[in-house]
C-alpha cells in the first residue's frame, strides 16, 4: 500500500534538474531542510501516537509476564504462565469459540443481507434516499443506547417483542432473548444487525456506485440476465468492497465490549462473554492485571497476525483498484 | 446511427418500466417492511417516554393516554443531564481538535515531502488502524494514573486523539496528495514558507477533508464508551454513554423514564447526523476505502 508512493511523490519537490555547481551542493542543504521540517510536522502526532498507542501496547506486553494486581510495580515475575492459563481457561476458549461465531454470523447472513439491501437502494425507487438515511441511522447511536434500548425492547414477557410476538401467536419464539443462555448470542446478533448492516450497505452502494451502468448495459444488450449480470459483473467489482467490509467486521467482532457490557456483562454464565469482557473484567473487577493484559496482548496478536495476512494475500492486489473506484465515485 | 438504435433504447427502455412496474411492489413492502423494523425500536422509545411505566405495562401499543410530558421535562429540569451533554461535548470538541490538528501536519509531511523514513512512519500510524482500542485500555488505564489524568478530561481526549490518527492521516493524506505541486512551487516562489503554505494555502483548500475527519472524530469520541468509564469515577466528567448506564442501573424499575432518558441522549447524535449525514457517508467510504 505505502510502496508505490514514492515514484509520484518526487515530482511535487523535483524543480528539473538544477544546473552548474549548484547541483552538488543543494540536495543536500535541501534534504537536510526538508528532512527537519518533515520531522517536525510530525512530531505532535507522533509524540501523540507512541505515547497513546504503542507504548501502552508494548507495556502491556511487558506486563503479561507478571502476576500484578495493578498497584505498585510488577514483581511477581511469572514468564508466559498467563498465557497457558489463558489457554487451559473454559471462559477465554469460549470468548474465542463466541468471537468465531460472530465472525460467521456476520460474513453469513449480515453481509449477505447489507448487500441485498444495497443492491436493492442503488436502482431507481421512489423515496431510496429515505431509505438509505433510516437505515444508517443506528451506526451515529452509540453502542450504550443501543443496548440499553434493546434490553428493554427485549425483556422477557413485558418487552416490546415478546408482546408482539405474543399479539401474532407466536409466544417463546424468543425465549428468553438475553436472560437463556442458549439465545443470548443470537439476539445480540440480531441487534448488531440493526446497528451496523447499514454501515456496511453504505460502503457496498459506494462501491456498486464506482461500477460504469455501460459494463452492466453491454451485458444485458447481450443477453444476460439480472442474476448473470450481478454474478458475473456487479460481484466481482464489488471484490474490494466486499473485502474490506469483512476486515472491518472480524475487527469489530475481536474487540466487541460496550454493547455487550451494557446488556449482560457478559452472562447468563459467560454465555455471551467476548475476549474484551473477559479482561474487563480480570482487569478492573478481579485486578489480576498480568492475566487481564496477557489477554489484550492475544487479541493483539489476533488483530496483528489477521490484518497482516489480509493485507498480503487479500487486500493487496486491491489496493489500486479501490483508490481508483473512490475517485470516480466522489 | 441514431435511426438504427433509437428503436432499441426505446423497446428496452419500454420493457424495462413494466418489467419494473411488475417487480417493483415486492420491492417496496421488503423495503417498507425493513424500514418499519429500523424505525420501530426509536418509535416505541419516543412513545413509551410519554406514558407513565404503569401505563406502559397495560398499553404497549397504543398511544399514551394520557400524554404523561413528566418524565421528560424532569430529566431537562435536571442539570446533571445538561453538564453530561456539556462534557460530552467538551471532550468531543477537544478530542477533534486534537486529532485533526496533529493529523493535518503529520498528513502534509506524509504527502508533500520526501524524505528518509517516511514509508516507515507511515506504515506505523497505518498500522494502528488495525489495533482495536480494547487491547490498549489496560496500560492505558495504568499509564493515566501515573501521570494523574484520571478525573480529568485530558485523560479521554489525548489517548483518543491518539487512537483517531491513523484513519485521519490516511484520509487527509491522501487528500493532500491530489493537490498539485505547481501551486507549492508558485508558493516558494513569492517566498512563501512551509508552514505558511500548509496554514495559508493548503488548510483553506483541504475544508471538505478536514469536514469528513473531524465529522469522524465526533462521532467517535461522542460514542466512545470504555475509556470514560474508567477514567471519570466521579459524575462531574461523566459523558452521555456512562450517564445513560449509570441511569439505566439507577432506575431500573422505572422503565418509561429510561424510556425518556434514552430518546433525549440520542436526539444531540441524530440532530448531527442529520446535519453532517454527506461528511459522514463520505467519511466511513473514504476511511474504509483508502485504508
Amino acid at each position: 500500500m505505502a510502496s508505490t508512493q514514492i515514484e509520484d511523490a518526487d515530482p511535487i519537490l523535483g524543480e528539473g534538474p538544477p544546473a552548474g555547481q549548484e547541483w552538488n551542493r543543494r540536495p543536500l542543504v535541501r534534504r537536510v531542510r526538508d528532512w527537519l521540517t518533515a520531522f517536525l510536522f510530525t512530531v505532535p502526532g507522533l509524540i501523540l501516537f507512541l505515547a497513546f498507542v504503542a507504548v501502552p501496547i508494548l507495556y502491556a506486553g511487558y506486563v503479561s509476564l507478571f502476576n500484578w494486581g495493578g498497584f505498585g510495580s510488577p514483581s511477581d515475575f511469572v514468564g508466559v504462565d498467563n498465557f497457558t492459563r489463558l489457554f487451559q481457561d473454559p471462559v477465554f476458549l469460549g470468548d474465542l469459540w463466541r468471537g468465531l461465531l460472530l465472525v460467521a454470523l456476520s460474513l453469513g447472513l449480515q453481509l449477505p443481507f447489507a448487500l441485498a439491501m444495497a443492491v436493492l437502494l442503488n436502482q431507481k425507487l421512489r423515496g431510496r434516499a429515505v431509505y438509505r438515511m433510516l437505515f444508517f441511522a443506528p451506526y451515529v447511536l452509540s453502542e450504550v443506547i443501543t443496548g440499553v434500548l434493546f434490553s428493554m425492547i427485549f425483556a422477557p414477557d413485558s418487552g416490546l417483542a415478546d408482546k408482539v410476538l405474543g399479539a401474532v401467536g407466536l409466544d417463546g419464539v424468543g425465549g428468553l432473548w438475553f436472560a437463556g443462555q442458549s439465545t443470548v448470542m443470537a439476539t445480540l446478533f440480531l441487534i448488531m444487525t440493526w446497528k451496523y448492516f447499514g454501515f456496511h450497505m453504505m460502503l457496498l452502494l459506494a462501491g456498486l456506485q464506482g461500477i460504469p451502468p455501460e459494463l452492466t448495459e453491454a451485458a444485458r444488450i447481450d443477453g444476460a440476465n439480472a442474476w448473470q449480470r450481478f454474478r458475473n459483473i456487479t460481484l466481482p467489482l464489488l471484490g474490494p468492497t466486499i473485502r474490506m467490509s469483512i476486515f472491518l467486521s472480524v475487527i469489530g467482532a475481536i474487540q466487541l465490549f460496550d454493547l455487550v457490557w451494557v446488556v449482560t456483562q457478559g452472562g447468563p454464565d459467560h454465555h455471551s462473554e467476548t475476549m474484551a469482557v473477559t479482561m474487563f473484567q480480570f482487569g478492573f473487577k478481579r485486578y489480576q492485571m498480568g492475566y487481564a493484559s496477557a489477554i489484550s496482548i492475544v487479541m493483539f496478536l489476533i488483530s496483528l497476525v489477521f490484518a497482516l495476512f489480509y493485507q498480503r494475500y487479500v487486500l493487496r492486489r486491491d489496493t489500486e483498484g479501490a483508490l481508483t473506484n473512490m475517485r470516480g465515485t466522489r | 446511427m441514431t435511426t438504427q438504435t433509437a428503436p432499441g433504447i426505446t423497446m428496452t427502455a419500454r420493457e424495462a418500466t413494466r418489467r419494473r412496474r411488475l417487480r417493483s411492489f415486492p420491492l417496496y413492502v421488503t423495503v417498507w417492511l425493513i424500514g418499519v423494523v429500523m424505525v420501530t425500536p426509536l418509535l416505541y422509545a419516543l412513545i413509551s417516554g410519554f406514558k407513565s411505566t404503569d401505563q406502559l405495562s397495560g398499553n404497549s401499543f397504543g398511544l399514551p393516554s394520557p400524554w404523561v410530558t413528566k418524565n421528560y421535562t424532569s430529566i431537562l429540569g435536571d442539570s446533571a443531564f445538561w453538564r453530561m451533554l456539556g462534557s460530552s461535548t467538551l471532550i468531543a470538541v477537544g478530542t477533534t481538535v486534537l486529532t485533526v490538528g496533529a493529523a493535518a501536519l503529520a498528513a502534509f509531511a506524509l504527502a508533500r515531502f520526501a524524505f528518509r523514513g517516511r514509508e516507515f512512519l507511515f506504515t506505523l500510524f497505518t498500522a494502528g488502524l488495525m489495533f482495536p482500542f480494547a487491547v490498549a485500555i489496560l496500560p492505558l488505564f495504568v499509564l493515566l494514573r501515573t501521570f494523574g489524568l484520571l478525573d480529568n478530561p485530558w485523560g479521554v481526549i489525548l489517548p483518543q486523539a491518539a487512537f483517531g490518527l491513523p484513519m485521519t492521516i490516511v484520509i487527509l493524506r491522501n487528500f493532500f496528495r491530489e493537490i498539485p505541486g505547481e501551486l507549492e512551487e508558485a508558493a516558494t516562489l513569492d517566498g512563501c514558507s512551509a508552514f505558511s503554505f500548509f496554514w495559508r494555502i493548503l488548510l483553506p483548500m483541504a475544508r471538505p477533508a478536514l469536514g469528513t475527519v473531524s465529522v469522524l472524530a465526533v462521532v467517535t469520541s461522542w460514542n466512545n464508551f470504555l475509556l470514560p468509564l474508567l477514567v471519570f469515577s466521579e459524575p462531574t466528567w461523566w459523558t452521555i454513554p456512562v450517564g445513560v448506564q449509570q441511569f439505566q442501573g439507577q432506575y431500573s424499575s422505572d422503565t418509561a423514564r429510561i424510556f425518556a432518558y434514552l430518546v433525549l441522549s440520542m436526539a444531540p447524535a441524530l440532530a448531527f447526523y442529520a446535519v453532517a449525514e454527506r461528511q459522514l457517508i463520505g467519511g466511513i467510504t473514504m476511511g474504509a476505502t483508502k485504508g
